[in-house]
């Protein structure tokens, strides 16, 4: 049987990352400042890890404007959702072994 | 040996997540039970002032042919204080729990929920109040309960789920008023006062309790 760790994709070893994945998963789109919210991290930080998921190609951005702010809001690419869900199928077979 | 995934770890942090990005998860159980309190009030109060409670006859067409203007004013002030306390109070307590939480209370989820609440309760006021316009009275108790428990069971999609049994609750009782109609008020005091008592003591008892 093929060990289930192999299928964990090393980009979701972050949980920020995986934060981000799964609020993506489950809403169309979600802008800069409801993630920086959500999890709870600076800007620095933030833009730092979205950088390493759109160079992925897990997720892209939008740029937009909410009066003369920018508003830039994220969601999940079609191959992001495929990686993410092997992801979690990999993270339950893992726990279905152990027990 | 040291394992770098923590897998049970991971899929909880996914699934809290998931639920805070898209649903509004500081409504608190306080907020059901005042707002039932409130509502219990306010029956009370009208039912002081159509004295219908003990005859059983809460019949609204017939309240609103006997004793003429005065009473509708008097009925619908209550209605009106009720429902601000009712509003202003179950606000206060989902206020301090979102604060508490260090969740936003503004945010995108909100919204969401607030669209999906106005809808049908909008639509179904409109409808009721049009109804009542063309003389129409008696469905007026049933028509509040069922709409107010559609708004809910919309509305468990984007907060805690627990809500839709609150609405079906709503949906049964405004349904069997539909035969009683003389006991609008009663079946309104139970629907709006009792059900979110309830409801929010069980909600509290399972989220909030220390």
């Amino acid at each position: 049987m093929k060990n289930p760790i192999e299928n964990l994709n090393k980009i979701f070893d972050s949980r920020i990352r995986l934060g981000i994945m799964s609020a993506l998963m489950v809403n169309d789109e979600v802008s800069f400042n409801e993630l920086k919210e959500l999890l709870d991290i600076t800007d620095g930080n933030l833009a730092s890890h979205l950088k390493t998921l759109e160079e992925s190609e897990f997720i892209k951005f939008q740029k937009g404007f909410i009066g003369r702010k920018t508003n830039t809001t994220y969601s999940i690419t079609k191959n992001g959702e495929k990686e993410f869900k092997l992801h979690l199928d990999a993270l339950t077979k893992m726990i279905g072994s152990v027990k | 040996m040291d394992t770098p995934h923590q897998p049970l770890e991971d899929l909880q942090h996914i699934k809290k997540m998931m639920e805070r990005s898209s649903r509004f998860i500081s409504l608190s159980g306080l907020s059901g039970i005042a707002a039932g309190i409130c509502a219990l009030a306010g029956a009370w109060f009208a039912s002081q002032k159509i004295n219908c409670w003990v005859k059983g006859d809460c019949q609204l067409s017939l309240l609103m042919t006997s004793n003429g203007f005065e009473l509708i004013n008097d009925l619908f002030w209550i209605a009106t204080v009720t429902f601000l306390a009712a509003f202003v109070s179950a606000f206060v307590f989902t206020y301090l729990r979102s604060k508490k939480n260090g969740t936003p209370m503004f945010g995108s989820t909100t919204m969401r929920l607030f669209w999906n609440m106005v809808i049908p309760i909008g639509v179904g006021g409109i409808f009721l109040i049009r109804m009542m316009q063309l003389g129409e009275f008696q469905l007026v108790a049933p028509g509040c309960l069922i709409f107010y428990g559609l708004a809910l069971v919309n509305a468990s999609k984007y907060t805690l789920g627990e809500i839709r049994y609150l609405g079906y609750g709503q949906i049964v009782l405004g349904l069997f008023n539909l035969w009683w109609i003389g006991y609008g008020l009663q079946f309104w005091a139970m629907g709006f006062g009792i059900l979110h008592i309830v409801y929010g003591a069980m909600m509290w008892w399972k989220y909030e309790r220390k």
